[in-house]
């Protein structure tokens, strides 16, 4: 990318709030810039865009189909809703399937207090499960020697799988299967600890949101992500600029 | 190198020899005719022939006449313009009919017939299904012969490209994969596209149960599907084209394969296509068994050889497509219209049909009829002319209770609706769809929950797993499903079941999943009181207030 120039903007109303976006930037990242907040999941600044949780769905004037924040580019006078009823409704129902289909028992997970599905649960007032728990049951692979993956936490939203193709470039993970029945597998379904292409870089346990992947060694509630990592080298690399996101000075 | 094939050579080559036959015997080689034993028919009669030495007397191989409930069928027509058409035949029965009929001259005593009026046949308009049954699909002369290649001559030598795309876009052709965007549209998309190489593709994926009407158009008349890309790859500029073929449809992959081969040799595609500058490279790709991989964006994925997983739109496949190409993916059947359209004239094809959904669509028929098959009818026609009129009806002393369209994406439609015209529109506001053409007939005997059941179970089956609604929505519809048809359903189920429902419908990433729920939608609509009639508890005044705060109990 060449040095900033500064880009246009379009005028753009989110939630009633009319502000200036960048034009070509996402949804999502003009609504992180003006503090409105809408829950992501698969979604990580500086991997590719998956679209697979849909917890950023949104309301856009005019389009009968609801937009992933993540993935649209925003365009003059568009006019956002990112939370009415419709939409907090949808979202709780994603997180109760996803809480539904693993097993996310935070009393016992080494990533409770810094749980990103935990957070979300939260923030969105999801209390109940309203959908029959389906108590996943894939086992543990503690074969790697510094890391542990439970797949029976793991939400797929295919951050490792993302981080280790697009940053570490090294592509031990896949997903497998299909359905209910795809699983997060190293290589060709190996152990991870076999698995001859894991560089042992750990980016794939930083970005995880939840306990699926994590060090070895750490007891309940003692994993601690960092994801802004990704955000961080992808910064580095691709514009020469050693910098957090968070650094950032908002473009006026 | 061999000089491209004289199309007029061939149809008079073809004329005269047809002329040297004194009678004919056309046994369907389809694939619902040879399961029900249809090779060793053909082989008893060409042996009898061979037996007897006459090589005035014909036996060929074709492909689906269409009325597979009765087959094998064999069709045999003499000189006289006279034909018989022999049903359910076996390997004796083909012994008699190699006796008294190919070699006697008179239709055989005793062997089961169609009448020649059946209204099965009479009501049908077949533009796509021309020449099924009544060609060898594994002989390129056949088709030629049947005025085959000539629209693709015709716009080679003729026509501009955007002459061509002009024609489809007047003859009102929309696409029959289900959706039924106007395929004019999106040839001269793809027209306009700007890019070295583009591609278009033929998506023979059909995976709704009950469906095979593109797997018929592909084993019956390969060719056609040939000419009709062949045409979509001149009007819009592309140069490779790809026949997508699901793995479960050996026989189509197989005379596809062949009449690629076959085309390819006779210069109608590949280089300098018929000595013109016009090239056009064509394959087949089969795919790996996924119902999604229908769906373009999937398919696309698939004939790169990745995982086939549907990925974000836009941007579209006519901008970015196969390896980042502009690619234009048609259904199989739609294609299959492009050579008449071409032939006959666009005017002459809007005349079908309705005003805004032209043309005739085929419908496989399944379920509780008389006779089931494959029909192709005008679209508008009510679905009591097919049901009644042209499937004769319910057996058994049963009565219609709903038609299922449009596969697991589609919904039932009731029997107050029986005189509803069948197209695009009509179905839609009916809450069903058009779908790719399954019709699924079910009589009162059916408990529609067990069917909303079965087709959410196709669907959590066929679900990819890459977004959440989808891969874990439809498993807990299908239990919440699951509870009500066994008798152990609550009220407070039934009310999840639909809040999940339009969950699913509008937060998933592609048509699979958005359409998923449609059963459930369509079958609460029209038969709520038969879910009502299986829950346990029965409605307490409160049930409204309390349902949200109820907590869950696994089952």
């Amino acid at each position: 990318m060449s040095p900033r120039e500064p880009r246009a903007t379009v005028p753009v109303t989110i939630d009633g709030q009319e502000v200036d976006a960048v034009e070509g930037e996402t949804i999502l990242s003009l609504a992180r810039r003006v503090g409105v907040p809408i829950p992501t999941l698969c979604y990580l600044d500086g991997l590719s865009v998956h679209g697979g949780c849909r917890l950023c769905s949104v309301e856009v004037d005019g389009d009968p189909r609801l937009r992933l924040a993540c993935a649209t580019p925003v365009w003059q006078d568009m006019d956002i809703r990112t939370s009415t009823w419709d939409l907090q409704e949808h979202r709780r129902r994603i997180i109760e399937l996803l809480f539904a289909e693993g097993n996310h028992i935070c009393a016992t997970c080494v990533s409770s207090g810094a749980c990103e599905l935990q957070d979300l649960a939260a923030t969105n007032r999801v209390d109940h499960i309203h959908y029959e728990l389906s108590y996943a049951d894939e086992g543990v692979d503690a074969s790697h020697p510094k890391y542990v993956l439970d797949r029976d936490r793991c939400v797929k939203c295919t951050r490792c799988v993302r981080v280790c193709a697009e940053v570490e470039g090294a592509s031990v993970w896949e997903i497998a299967e299909r359905g209910g029945g795809s699983r997060l597998v190293a290589e060709m379904d190996v152990p991870w600890g076999e698995a001859s292409s894991c560089t042992w870089c750990g980016k794939c346990v930083l970005v995880c949101p939840t306990g699926a992947l994590s060090f070895k060694g750490r007891g309940v509630g003692e994993m601690r992500h960092d994801a802004e990592v990704v955000a961080f080298l992808s910064r580095a690399r691709n514009e020469g600029e050693w910098v957090n996101r968070t650094d950032e000075e908002v473009p006026s | 190198m061999a000089a491209p094939i004289d199309l007029d050579d061939v149809v008079r080559f073809e004329r005269e020899e047809r002329a040297r036959f004194v009678r004919r015997a056309l046994v369907c080689t389809s694939t619902a005719c040879v399961t029900a034993g249809a090779l060793p028919v053909r082989d008893r009669l060409t042996a009898a022939l061979d037996e007897a030495e006459r090589t005035d007397i014909g036996v060929v191989s074709t492909g689906c006449p269409g009325l597979c409930s009765r087959g094998p069928l064999v069709r045999v027509e003499d000189r006289a313009e006279q034909t018989t058409i022999y049903t359910h035949v076996d390997t004796e029965g083909a012994g008699a009919i190699a006796d008294e009929h190919l070699l006697g001259g008179q239709p055989t005593d005793g062997a089961t017939t169609m009448p020649p009026d059946l209204p099965f046949f009479a009501r049908q308009e077949r533009v796509v299904l021309e020449t099924a049954g009544r060609i060898d699909p594994e002989r390129l002369e056949d088709y030629v012969g049947e005025g085959g290649y000539h629209a693709l001559a015709k716009v080679i030598t003729l026509m501009e490209p955007a002459e061509v795309v002009d024609a489809i876009t007047r003859s009102g052709l929309r696409g029959r994969g289900g959706a039924g965007y106007p395929t004019g549209r999106k040839w001269a998309l793809l027209a306009e596209a700007e890019a070295d190489t583009k591609y278009v593709v033929a998506n023979g994926d059909e995976g709704d149960p009950g469906a095979y009407m593109d797997r018929t158009i592909m084993d019956s008349d390969p060719h056609r599907v040939i000419e009709g890309l062949a045409i979509a790859a001149y009007a819009t500029g592309a140069t490779k084209g790809f026949v997508y073929v699901r793995a479960e449809y050996p026989l189509a992959i197989e005379r596809m394969e062949r009449a690629i081969r076959a085309a390819k040799r006779a210069k109608l595609i590949g280089r300098n296509v018929l000595g013109s500058s016009f090239a056009f490279d064509l394959d087949v790709r089969v795919g790996a068994g996924a119902f999604v991989c229908g769906e373009e964006t999937a398919l696309m994925a698939s004939i790169e050889g990745r995982r086939g997983l549907p990925v974000l739109r836009p941007p579209y496949p006519t901008e970015k497509g196969l390896w980042g190409q502009p690619t234009m993916i048609n259904n199989v059947e739609t294609l299959a219209n492009v050579p008449a359209i071409i032939a006959r004239g666009p005017d002459w094809f809007a005349s079908l049909g309705t005003e805004s959904s032209p043309g005739t669509k085929v419908f496989a028929l399944a379920g509780s009829v008389a006779d089931t098959g494959l029909i192709e009818v005008p679209m508008g026609i009510s679905l009591r002319e097919i049901v009644f009129d042209m499937a004769g009806g319910i057996p058994n002393g049963r009565t219609f209770k709903a038609a299922q369209t449009g596969g697991p994406s589609g919904g039932c439609i009731p029997a107050q609706y029986l005189d509803t015209p069948v197209d695009y529109e009509h179905l839609r506001d009916l809450g069903s769809m058009m779908g790719s053409g399954g019709l699924v007939v079910m009589d009162d005997s059916v408990s529609m929950p067990e069917v909303a059941r079965f087709y959410l179970a196709f669907c959590r089956d066929e679900s990819c797993g890459k977004c959440v609604p989808c891969r874990v929505g439809t498993e807990k519809m299908h239990a919440f499903l699951d509870r009500i048809c066994e008798g152990t359903g609550r009220r407070r189920d039934l009310q999840h079941l639909e809040s999940l429902a339009r969950t699913v419908r509008a937060t998933s990433l592609c048509g699979l999943g958005q359409s998923a729920p449609n059963p459930v939608f369509s079958t609460l609509e029209h038969f709520r009181d038969e879910y009502e009639a299986l829950l346990v508890d029965l409605e307490e005044p409160d049930a409204g207030n309390r349902s949200e705060e109820v907590a869950h109990e696994p089952a």
